[in-house]
This record gives structure tokens, sequence and C-alpha cells, in this order.
């Protein structure tokens, strides 16, 4: 077919010409019901499928990570307490304390000569206790000297601290992580560490003979009151396994320069049980005077992570497979409609630049998913958060960012596949084809991932199937949703299973785009190749 | 009627497109069992499973090219408008859809036949070379075996029953692309369903739907925690099949082409 440069559309320059091409396409799409309604229930079912699941039946573990069975009772009656960070992310905050007002500036210094502890040895539907334990320590049992803006959970500090695993650490505002000499402590080789508190700098030491002092670094980051709390501290995490664990700490060489408040040494649980959501083990408690103090204590000071928790974001899980099945059948609508009519002729001999076509209705369809599904993602996030506040279940608090991130990521996602099947469609130029291209490529991997991704799929399987389907197929988009906290501080299974994608969301996204490139490419080349 | 037959055969013979369907529905059938056969490895989560479910794995891809077969073999007669030269060829129109519906089944059991073979032999020769084996608590694919044969003859029935609901689907709704969209939401939004609301309700939604009901035929072990029993499960996707048929046979003779 040999086309001709005076049509009625293209006025000869570029950019007028791709306004006119949109301009058409945007009246095709806006004036065929069908299409328009498609997308309407593309957004509808990703909406109804985040509200069943935010209104589904929650069994097993629903907070904090670990066994389930201590915390479980509580799940129905209200929220258990996550408290929130200086920078506004989740934190675990419990521990003991032994400490004492300081009024200005001071330095604290100890020795630690040993670390032991316990091991929750209670089945897995009893809370954890004392009576019934192992020998054994997680790798990031903590003992230490700490300086914290008040005893409220979730208050900036600085810690330096003994670990069983990970040496000496100096760790400040539960994100920042300095390593400091390597080993665990004893009797043979104590450790010494020293925290010195100059107005709003807080600065760590570490040394392995009391005299030869090692600067580790100084936190400076967010003001601290005129009087803090200082003193000794033990926590012990949940174990990579999920039990809760207690740790005993030995100190001596105990001294304090500066101006303190109150007679002498308070022993003090911080979060320890109900309402806190970290899983403890039994109470901590201290015995010693003067310098010399035993200590023992269980929970975390860290990035809070969770296991099998519900965040707003994994509401969306199965939510946008259902959108995409729609989105697929209009954007292959939108392409291969032009075919069969043979209203494609009409449409090429009216915008001879061919790729003004597909680039129009690229835009037209890339910028109405977006719309469609990011307005779903964010109807559904807070439908889904009244749901579940209705129901007393509980949803792991994600950033107002980390939202907004998810919102939009779902809006790319739903934008990318329909611009990619369309894409597709112009390359076939056959409905069927299209329709059943799309689904398997870019619906069927996310269909076979969500049990993994959901905790759902019970036994595991071999998890390398889905792994790699997140890894390369669009499905890998999928890991916008994820928005679980992962932290080199916490020991815990970063699985699928578990909440966590291989990619980072970026990554992921990036990968679908990729998709969309290719096919757009193949698409552009064919189209400008070929008779219509 | 076997003038109809012979029309609709000739119909959906000529047509490149189909031959080419129907090996795609062997390939994928065949070649997703393939990958599932090849990526699955013995290890502490995997033991005793199911090898024969395993190794038929591939109809869950392949369906969907069924799918795409049956509702083309109609709906593309609307988008070409050659269904009123059909039904003014043949005014009883119910039997056109029969006619269609017949050799559609025909047509996808013996691709099926095809595929559940060669899923047996991939599942013979492969697994045991993975550790899937009597050793692990995997029984080896065997002929000899009743369950076996059931699985795999329900394979391909439950391929036939794809057939006839996707028929009677396009020809309700006379759209390809909305119709492929309608059987595969059908097909895989239920499980999705029944993941999400969970309980009691989620496991009537999986004796209900037509996928995870029918597919029911393929297990071979742990019967007592399916959904539903392999046979009463071939039922319900019979039951959806034979509806979608009854309604489009009615809906085409009382509606205008």
């Amino acid at each position: 077919m040999t086309v001709t440069d005076t049509s009625p559309l293209d006025t000869g320059r570029g950019a007028s010409s791709f306004a006119a091409a949109l301009h058409a396409e945007w009246t095709k799409f806006r004036t065929v019901r069908g299409w328009v309604f498609g997308l309407v229930l593309a957004a509808m079912l990703l909406v109804l499928f985040a509200y069943l699941t935010g209104n589904g039946q929650h069994s097993g573990i629903c907070v904090g990570s670990g066994q389930s069975g201590a915390t479980q009772p509580q799940c129905g009656q209200g929220h258990p307490l996550v408290s929130v960070g200086p920078g506004g992310e989740a934190v675990a905050d419990s521990y003991y304390l032994v400490g004492r007002q300081l009024r200005g500036n001071g330095t604290i210094t100890a020795r630690i000569t040993g670390l032991t502890g316990v091991t929750s040895n209670a089945p897995a539907n009893a809370a954890p206790s004392l009576a019934r334990t192992r020998p054994g320590l997680a790798g990031w049992s903590k003992a230490g000297v700490i300086v914290t803006a008040s005893t409220r959970q979730g208050s900036p500090y600085a810690a330096v601290m003994v670990t069983p695993a990970h040496g000496v650490r100096f760790q400040y505002d539960y994100t920042h992580d300095v390593p400091g000499l390597q080993g665990a402590p004893s009797a043979a080789a104590p450790r010494w560490l020293k925290l010195k508190r100059a107005g709003d700098a807080l600065t760590a030491y570490d040394s392995s003979d009391g005299t030869n002092w090692h600067e580790l670094g100084t936190r400076t980051a967010a003001r601290l009151p005129a009087s803090v709390e200082i003193g000794m501290f033990v926590t012990s995490p949940v174990t990579f396994g999920g039990l809760a664990t207690s740790a005993t700490a030995t100190f001596d060489h105990v001294t304090l320069d500066g101006r303190s408040l109150g007679s002498g040494w308070r022993g003090q649980g911080i979060g320890e049980g109900p309402p806190d959501f970290y899983d403890v083990l039994g109470a901590g408690g201290f015995r010693g005077h003067d310098s010399a103090f035993v200590v023992r204590g269980s929970g975390d000071i860290a990035p809070a992570v969770t296991a099998g928790g519900e965040t707003p974001a994994s509401l969306l899980t199965q939510a946008l497979v259902a959108a995409l099945l729609v989105i697929v059948v209009v954007a292959a609508m939108f392409t291969t409609s032009e075919y069969r009519r043979g209203l494609i002729r009409t449409t090429l001999a009216a915008m001879p630049k061919r790729g003004h076509m597909l680039a129009a209705k690229a835009t037209v369809i890339g910028a109405l998913g977006f719309i469609a599904g990011a307005a779903a993602a964010a109807v559904s996030i807070t439908l889904g958060r009244h749901v579940e506040a209705t129901n007393g279940n509980y949803l792991f608090p994600l950033g107002a960012l980390t939202e907004a991130r998810v919102i939009v990521g779902v809006g790319a996602i739903v934008a990318l596949t329909a611009v990619a099947v369309l894409a597709l469609g112009a390359f076939l130029r056959k409905t069927a084809g299209t329709v059943i291209g799309g689904i398997v490529v870019f619906v069927l991997p996310a269909i076979l991932v969500v049990p993994y991704v959901s905790g759902a799929s019970g036994s595991g399987g071999d998890p390398s199937v889905p792994l790699w389907l997140l890894r390369l197929s669009p499905a890998a988009a999928s890991s916008i949703l994820g928005s679980l906290p992962s932290s080199s501080q916490v020991s815990y299974p970063y699985t699928v299973g578990n909440g966590y994608f291989p990619l980072s969301p970026g990554v992921g996204l990036l990968v679908l785009a990729v998709w969309t490139v290719v096919l757009l490419t193949l698409a552009m080349g064919a189209l400008c190749r070929r008779d219509p | 009627m076997t003038a109809v037959l012979h029309s609709e055969w000739t119909k959906l013979r000529t047509l490149s497109g189909n031959a080419w369907l129907l090996l795609g529905v062997v390939a994928a059938t065949v070649g997703i069992s393939a990958a599932a056969a090849g990526l699955t490895h013995v290890s502490g989560f995997t033991h005793g499973g199911d090898a024969t479910k395993l190794c038929l794995s591939g109809v869950y891809l392949g369906q969907l090219i069924v799918a795409a077969l049956a509702v083309v073999a109609i709906s593309e007669e609307w988008a070409t408008g050659m269904i009123r030269a059909t039904l003014a060829a043949l005014p009883r129109r119910i039997s056109v859809v029969m006619a269609k519906a017949a050799i559609l089944g025909g047509l996808t059991a013996a691709a099926g036949v095809v595929a559940v073979a060669g899923c047996l032999a991939i599942g013979r020769l492969m697994l045991p070379a993975n550790g899937l084996a009597p050793t692990h608590g995997y029984a080896l694919i065997s002929l000899s075996s009743g369950t076996t044969i059931r699985a795999a003859g329900g394979s391909v029935l439950y391929m036939a029953l794809i057939a006839l609901l996707s028929l009677g689907v396009a020809t309700l709704i006379r759209d390809t692309a909305v119709s492929i969209g309608v059987v595969v939401a059908l097909l895989y939004l239920p499980p999705l369903l029944a993941q999400i609301v969970g309980g009691a309700l989620g496991r009537h939604i999986k004796e209900l739907a037509p996928m995870s009901a029918g597919l029911a035929i393929q297990a071979t072990t742990h019967l007592r925690r399916l959904p539903i029993q392999p046979w009463a499960g071939l039922g319900v996707l019979a039951a959806w099949a034979g509806v979608s048929l009854l309604l489009a046979g009615v809906t085409i003779r009382m509606r205008d082409v």
C-alpha cells in the first residue's frame, strides 16, 4: 500500500502531528464503551480482591517475628505495639536496663567477662518460658553500655555492645551499625566498652585490656535532652528459627563519670511482654552492686522485621493479578481491533508516520492504566487498613514514602503491562494470539508465584522456580510490593515465603520495563516495515 | 448431522492456525511438564510427593491454548461475518454448536492423548534421575498403576471439557478477546480467591471452580487432603461445560446473529 504525505492529520510538524495522533487514539479509546468498562473493571477487581484479602481469615501468625503461639491470643483484641524509631521506621525496642539518669555530659565504662544464655524449648503453641529452655544464644544477643534519650520505646540512643557471633558493635538509632573488636567475650578474653556523652554527640570506644582504647565512631544525629538514661543493658533476640532467647552477661569495672541523679543503679525491663509485639523469654533482672553486676535480658534493639504479617502492600498481591488479567484483554483489543476491522488502513492513511500511531496508543493506554492502577491501589490500601483495623487484625506499618512507592509502583506495573500487550498486539495483529500471549507472559508468572509470595504454598516445594520467575519474568515487578524491612542487624529468613522478594523494588520494575521496551521495539520495527 | 459435522470439520481443518494451536497444546503441555520435572529435586520439603501430578502439570498451561482454539473456532465466525453464512446454510442452529463441540472435543482429546503420553514418558525418564524415586517416597510412573491411568485419562478428558466450556462461553459472548479473558478468569481467579478468603468458604470455592475441581483428577496421593475427590471434581468441570453449552444453545437460538 502506498501512503501519501497529504493527510488531514499530518500538518508536517512532528510535535503537532503527534498531538493529533494522541487525540485520535484518545477518542478511539474513550468512545468504545467496552474498553472503558474494562479499565474500570480492572480497577474494581483490584479493590475487591484487596478488600477480600484484608477481610479474609488470617489463620496462623499475625504479629511479630518468631513464634506466634505466645502472641496469638491478642490478635483479635487490638493492635500489638510496634515502636517507631527516630527515622519513622518500625523498630523492636525491648531490653533490660540497669541504669541511672545522667545530667549533662558524662562517660560510662564497663568490662564484660561473659555472655551466656538459653533458648526456648517450648512447643510452638505455648508461650516461651524460662522453665523450658536449653542452653544457647542468638547470634545477635547483645550486652553492653547504652545512652538513651529516655526509657520510652523507640527513643534515640547509642550503645556499644558485645555479641556472640558479630564481635563488638557500636549501634545507634536502630539502623546504624559499626563493627569493632572480633570475637565473643569470655573470662580469658574480656571486652572493655566505653560510651561518652558530650552534648548531642555520643562516642563509643572498645578495648581488650582497658588501657588501649579504640574509637568506633560518634553519633550526632538527633538532639538529646539534658538528662539522659545511661547504664548497662542486655537483650537477646529471636533466633533464625524463630525461638525466643534470653542472655545473661557478667559486667565488672563499671564506672560512671558525670553528674548522675538518684542514689544508685536501678533495673527496669523495657518492652518485655504484651502489648509489645516482640517475643521475649521471661523477664529480665540483675544482681550485684557498686561496679560488678550480672544482668539478664531478652528482646532486641533493632529494626523490626515481621513474619507472615500483612502489610498494606501485601494486600495487593492477588489483587494485582486479577487487575492485570483484565488489562491484558483491554490492551490487546486496543490494537488488534484496528486490524480486524480494517481500521488500520484508515488510521495509517491519516497518520503516515506509523511510529506516531503506536506511540500515541501506548501513551493513551499507559496513562490510563497508570491512573487506574494507582487510584485503585490507593483506595485498596486505605480500605484494607480500615477493614483490618475493624477486624482487630494487625497491619505492619509502612512509612508514608513506602506506601507512596507502592501506589505509584502498582500504577506503573499496570501501565507497563498494558503498553507491552499493546505492542504485542501490533506485532502479532491477531486477537487470540495477543490475549493468550499476554496472559502467558504477563499474568501466568504472577499467578504461579502468588502462593509462594503470600506464604500460602504450605509445603514450599522447590522454591527455585518462583525465585527465577521473580527475577526474570514480568512478575519480577511485583517486588514493588515487597515493603517489609530487612536488616543485616536481624538474623531472619528473608525468603520469598516470608514476603521478601529476590529483587529490590526498582530493579523488579526495571525487568518489566525491559520486557515492555523490547516488545515496543519489535512492534515499531514490524509496523514500519510491513504492509498493514 | 453428518453434513453439519462435515462442514464444521472442513472449517476447522482448513484454517492453518488451528493445526498450529493443536501443536501448541502438545508443545506447551509437554514443555511445561518437562520444565517442572527438570526443576524439581528432592529436598526435605518434597518428600513423598505426587510424581504423576507433577509430570502432568503442563496441563496447567496447555489448557490455555485449548481455550484459545475453542474460542477462536466460534468467535472468529462473528468477527469475519462467516456466522451469517453458517446459520443461513444450517437453520438448526443448535446442531452447529453441537457439531463444533463434537469436533473440538475430539481434536482436543486427540491432542491431549499425545500431550499426556509425552508427559508420562518424560516423568518416567526424568523424575528418577532427579531423585524422585521410590526410595524418596515417589512412586515410579507406570501404566500398570490404576491411579496413574485415571490421572492421565482424566487429564485428557479435562482438556476436552475445557474446550467445551470455552466454546460455550465464546458462543455466548461472541468476541474473541473478551471470551478468552472470561475463560481465563473462570479458570485462574477462583483459586486466588479461595486463597485469600481461606477457611471453609475457600474450600467451597475450590470444590466448585472449574480448574481447581477439575484438576483434582490428576492427584494420585494424599487423596484425603483434596478439596474434592478426583471424579467428582471432573464432574464439576463437566457441569460447567454442560451449562455453558446449554446457555450457548439457548442464546444462539433465541437471538439475532
